[in-house]
């Protein structure tokens, strides 16, 4: 019989040999000071200028741990704990790497946005603006505006579609090809429902129409399944002892549905809305096509361009006039204003979640 | 479900029939036309797209001042090539870094920071693209730069280090990077729902045969929840592929076929394009960026669909019985 | 293969709550061990301190001494991952991997082990095991299907077969009929008795009959009440456990009295 075991019995078979624990420290700072002592070898001849970049010093510095960490385990502790261990440290520095850029991200947009985050950004526009000064109210209300009227239709239309897959529509084609199309319409390019709604009001108001409304109608058909989605899987949350529990008290299906299952369900249906908002908040390709770009207050969704936050954030990057600085500094206060916004949103419908919702069983 | 006769007789014996109650009827008149509506609204969007499209298709390719003096197809091609190369880039950068923060989220961080971690992730979701356009072109291109002159002063014989190195860092290798960092974390996000969601009875198997933790990876997570990953990387993809601001305001475009990554001369995305060239569009040309607008659409759905596809071609063996 | 198993003065915890309390016993190699007891006295948390499985669930510790063939399974540099090779285990629950083949079920535990394994030696291997294991006959014509596409019963011959591939010393079963019917259950049993003259196996099992069948030692353990540790009350042949038990609540567990 053969014996598969590759290793012969020791004394106590249970006993591995490990790593003691101060190793993987040591071997950390041994291995960063190696990379820093390489990249100092390294430095061209009579290059003045030379400078060590952190970031490389890091990710060579753990590029020589795990190989350290990879042949030591071998060693000492055998083929399958070394290549445990390597994994370990390869999903932990990818973890490392992501945080990156969120890290970066929030640190320049909070530097740079802070230097005009001021009264005149949120009361003044751009009418007249040359340069310095000026501000972003006109862009804040008109997303406040745009994606209002774009909540008020996608809301009851995706709660009531929502409904129907659940509640009437189970078994039925019809639900298979909803179902079907509003996980099509979850993947669609922002900018192609921008041309959509350019295109509709094109045909409705002429060619080249930039409009508010136009802008709201491109928000909604993005809105539309984010709202879909969500409600349905709150709603199917919602036990069916429920629903029998009222119907066998004698109250109709749609009363039903409105008195018990929708109070229900309200805490996950407004989270979901909160966080579709939260997405079309930001949303700057498609407006940039149907709402156009403005400078001015426009309180009227029917006439005339409407500027947005996003849109301003935009054309305040791209088209930087005489005073650059001005401009990008306009931009990175539009941008943080935005990021503010939308953690808001995002964390206000995670604490509705979680405080409202009714203590279901998973 | 077998709750419709059901409720139906139950609605019976309370008295009147249940399709019968207006309100009922009204109610449920109103669901079915708003999930009626969204199939209308898929049809709207590409009988529009087609419809406003069609004229740059049909018109003499020299009245469109687009084009150039090419015909359409071959100037939408370079586009299409630059919406799939740039979005395969960000991909093949997101995909691996994705499935491994994922594992850490569900299999190796410890319980009580798993959750919070797995916000800080969704954070990274939440950022508007404008912002991230803004942040590529402002502080990553700068910050990649020199990487690039490095690559061309050392690496120019492979032909995606060619060079000459762009003097302002805004290549399509930058703008894939911040693509990758859009599309992340929603590969993250559903993988790790999908990881969290192997059945514990599967992994305990396998540890009491004596794996270790990676070995139980290997065999039993990942493999439970490959279809799970891949629509995880084809929702990124669909991402990417549509994604505008971050591309237009990092890239600098010149719209034409290469490989190269690091130059100044760079493809430009079917997005990028109409949102750069729109605003002072006319005439014709509008058109012309309609059309280009549904090819777009059209290559996202055919993506969505062979993702779908694929999730329940591998229901099977995903342990879903 | 086969060992002798010492549980000394075992405490199991689960964070600051003491799931089990001070056991003590001795099993011999090649003997079942049934162990018996009304829900929630703590068998099942006991069994999984043999293979060290316990620890899966975060907070879980012990206090006391598992030898197993004399060396202390929780002794100090003890390797948790190398006790799980030697001590198999069979859950309660049928749990072949998905998404393998029979064949790839069989040799899973293996594979981990040694990479290279001819194909002529896993072939021999996936049979004896399958053979061992009363599977091979039903399955031979189907090894390259999925592991989960066969009846409950062939599913948890399937991971026995996988957990007798290794060579263990041990095998632990949780209740490993509760899910299966009562001609699966049979196969089983009559399996167990086959099994007994390799391994050293410990039982844990909700129905007495099957205890009383399969085991030659029989450990009945009992819970004061909610909340409180649950305790090895008696320990003795099977024959003596169900004829002429010593303590009165082991008569009344196996009367059916309570549980």
């Amino acid at each position: 019989m053969t014996n598969l075991y590759s290793a012969p019995r020791q004394v106590n078979t249970f006993k591995g040999v490990t790593l003691p624990t101060y190793f993987f420290s040591v071997t950390a700072v041994a291995a960063v000071i190696l990379s820093w002592l390489i990249f100092t070898v390294l430095r061209p001849a009579g290059d003045e200028e030379y400078e060590i970049n952190i970031a490389l010093v890091a990710m060579v510095g753990i590029i020589i741990f795990a190989l350290l960490v990879f042949v030591a385990s071998l060693r000492v502790e055998g083929r399958r704990k070394a290549i445990d261990r390597l994994a370990g440290i390869l999903v932990t520095t990818a973890f490392l790497i992501a945080l990156t850029p969120l890290v970066s991200l929030i640190l320049t947009v909070v530097t740079n946005g802070v230097v005009r985050f001021d009264a005149d950004f949120f009361t003044l526009s751009m009418r007249n603006v040359v340069g310095e000064g000026g501000g972003a109210a006109h862009a804040m209300v008109g997303t406040l505006i745009m994606t209002l009227a774009a909540s008020a239709v996608s809301v009851p239309i995706g709660l009531l579609t929502s409904i129907y897959l659940v509640e009437y529509g189970s078994g039925k084609r019809l639900t298979k090809w909803i179902t079907f199309f509003v996980d099509v319409m979850t993947g669609i390019p922002s900018i192609v429902a921008g041309l959509f709604a350019y295109s509709l009001f094109e045909i409705l108001l002429g060619p080249g129409t930039r409009v508010g409304i136009s802008g709201s109608a491109a928000l909604t058909v993005l809105m539309i399944p984010i709202v879909v989605r969500s409600s349905e899987e709150m709603l199917r949350l919602v036990p069916n002892e429920l629903r029998e529990a009222s119907y066998a008290l004698g109250v109709p299906k749609w009363l039903t549905i409105l008195k018990v299952v929708l109070p229900t369900s309200i805490a996950g249906i407004t989270t979901g809305i909160m966080l579709a908002i939260a997405r079309v908040i930001g949303e700057t390709a498609p407006l940039l096509i149907a709402a156009g770009f403005s400078n001015d207050f426009n309180f009227n969704l029917f006439q005339d361009r409407m500027q947005s936050l996003p849109n301003f954030v935009y054309y305040s990057y791209v088209a930087q006039g005489s005073n650059p600085e001005a401009y990008l500094d306009r931009a990175w206060a539009g941008a943080l204003t935005l990021i503010l916004i939308v953690m808001v949103l995002n964390l206000g419908a995670r604490l509705i979640a979680h405080i409202f919702a009714p203590k279901m069983s998973r | 479900m077998a709750d419709e006769p059901a409720e139906r007789a139950l609605a019976r014996t309370a008295g009147g029939r249940a399709s019968e109650r207006p309100g009922d009827r009204i109610f449920s008149g109103s669901a079915r036309s708003a999930g009626t509506f969204i199939l209308v609204m898929l049809a709207a969007v590409s009988a529009f797209l087609l419809v406003e499209g069609f004229p740059a298709l049909a018109a003499d390719p020299s009245e469109v001042g687009l084009f150039d003096g090419e015909n359409f197809w071959q100037w939408v091609f370079p586009l299409v090539f630059g919406t799939l190369w740039a979005a395969a880039l960000a991909l093949l950068m997101a995909f691996p870094l994705a499935i491994a923060i994922a594992l850490f989220i569900s299999h190796y961080a410890p319980r009580r920071i798993a959750t919070t971690l797995g916000y800080v992730v969704d954070l990274l979701a939440a950022v508007p693209s404008v912002v991230y356009g803004l942040w590529g072109g402002a502080v990553l291109a700068p910050a990649l730069q020199p990487s690039y002159t490095w690559l061309a002063d050392n690496l120019s014989f492979i032909p995606f280090f060619e060079g000459p190195a762009s003097g302002t860092g805004r290549t399509i290798l930058t703008a894939a990077v911040v693509l990758g960092v859009m599309v992340l974390p929603i590969i993250t996000a559903v993988s790790r729902e999908v990881f969290l969601q192997t059945p514990v009875l599967y992994e305990e198997a396998s540890l009491a045969l004596g794996s270790t933790r990676w070995e139980m990876i290997r065999t039993v997570v990942l493999p439970v929840g490959r279809g799970g990953i891949i629509s995880a990387a084809m929702l990124g993809l669909g991402r990417a592929l549509g994604e505008t601001l971050a591309v237009a305001m990092v890239l600098s475009a010149t719209g034409v076929i290469t490989v190269n990554l690091i130059s100044s001369v760079n493809p430009s995305t079917i997005a990028a394009n109409v949102a750069l060239s729109f605003p002072e569009a006319y005439g014709l040309n509008v058109n012309a960026l309609i059309a280009s607008g549904l090819i777009l659409f059209a290559i996202t759905l055919v993506v969505n669909s062979i993702a779908r596809w694929i999730v329940n071609r591998r229901a099977d063996f995903s342990g879903a019985n | 293969m086969s060992m002798r198993i010492e549980i000394k003065d075992l405490n199991v915890y689960y964070g600051k709550f003491r799931a089990v309390e001070g056991v003590t016993m001795d099993i011999a190699p090649r003997s079942v061990t049934a162990f018996i007891g009304p829900s929630g006295c703590g068998k099942s948390t006991l069994i999984r301190t043999l293979n060290r499985m316990h620890e899966v669930i975060p907070g879980a510790y012990v206090e006391g001494q598992v030898l197993v063939d004399g060396n202390d399974l929780y002794g100090d540099d003890v390797d948790p991952v190398l006790v799980r090779r030697q001590v198999g285990m069979v859950f309660q629950r049928p749990n072949p991997f998905p998404t393998m083949s029979i064949r790839d079920n069989v040799l899973a535990g293996v594979k981990l082990n040694n990479r290279r394994i001819s194909k002529s030696d896993a072939d021999d291997l996936v049979e004896k095991s399958l053979r061992g294991a009363n599977l091979w006959e039903e399955v031979k014509d189907r090894l390259d299907k999925p592991g989960s596409g066969i009846s409950g019963g062939q599913q948890q011959r399937l991971c026995i077969a996988r957990a007798i591939a290794v060579e263990p010393e041990v095998i632990l079963m949780d209740e490993p009929c509760s899910a299966l019917d009562p001609i699966s259950t049979l196969a089983i049993e009559d399996l167990i008795e086959e099994l007994k003259s390799d391994y050293t196996i410990v039982i844990v099992t909700h129905n007495m009959q099957q205890a009383s069948r399969v085991s030659d030692m029989t450990a009945f353990f009992n819970i004061a009440g909610t909340g409180m540790p649950g305790k090895l009350i008696e320990y003795d042949t099977t024959e003596k456990m169900f004829s002429n038990p010593s303590v009165k609540a082991t008569e009344d567990y196996v009367s059916g009295k309570f549980g």
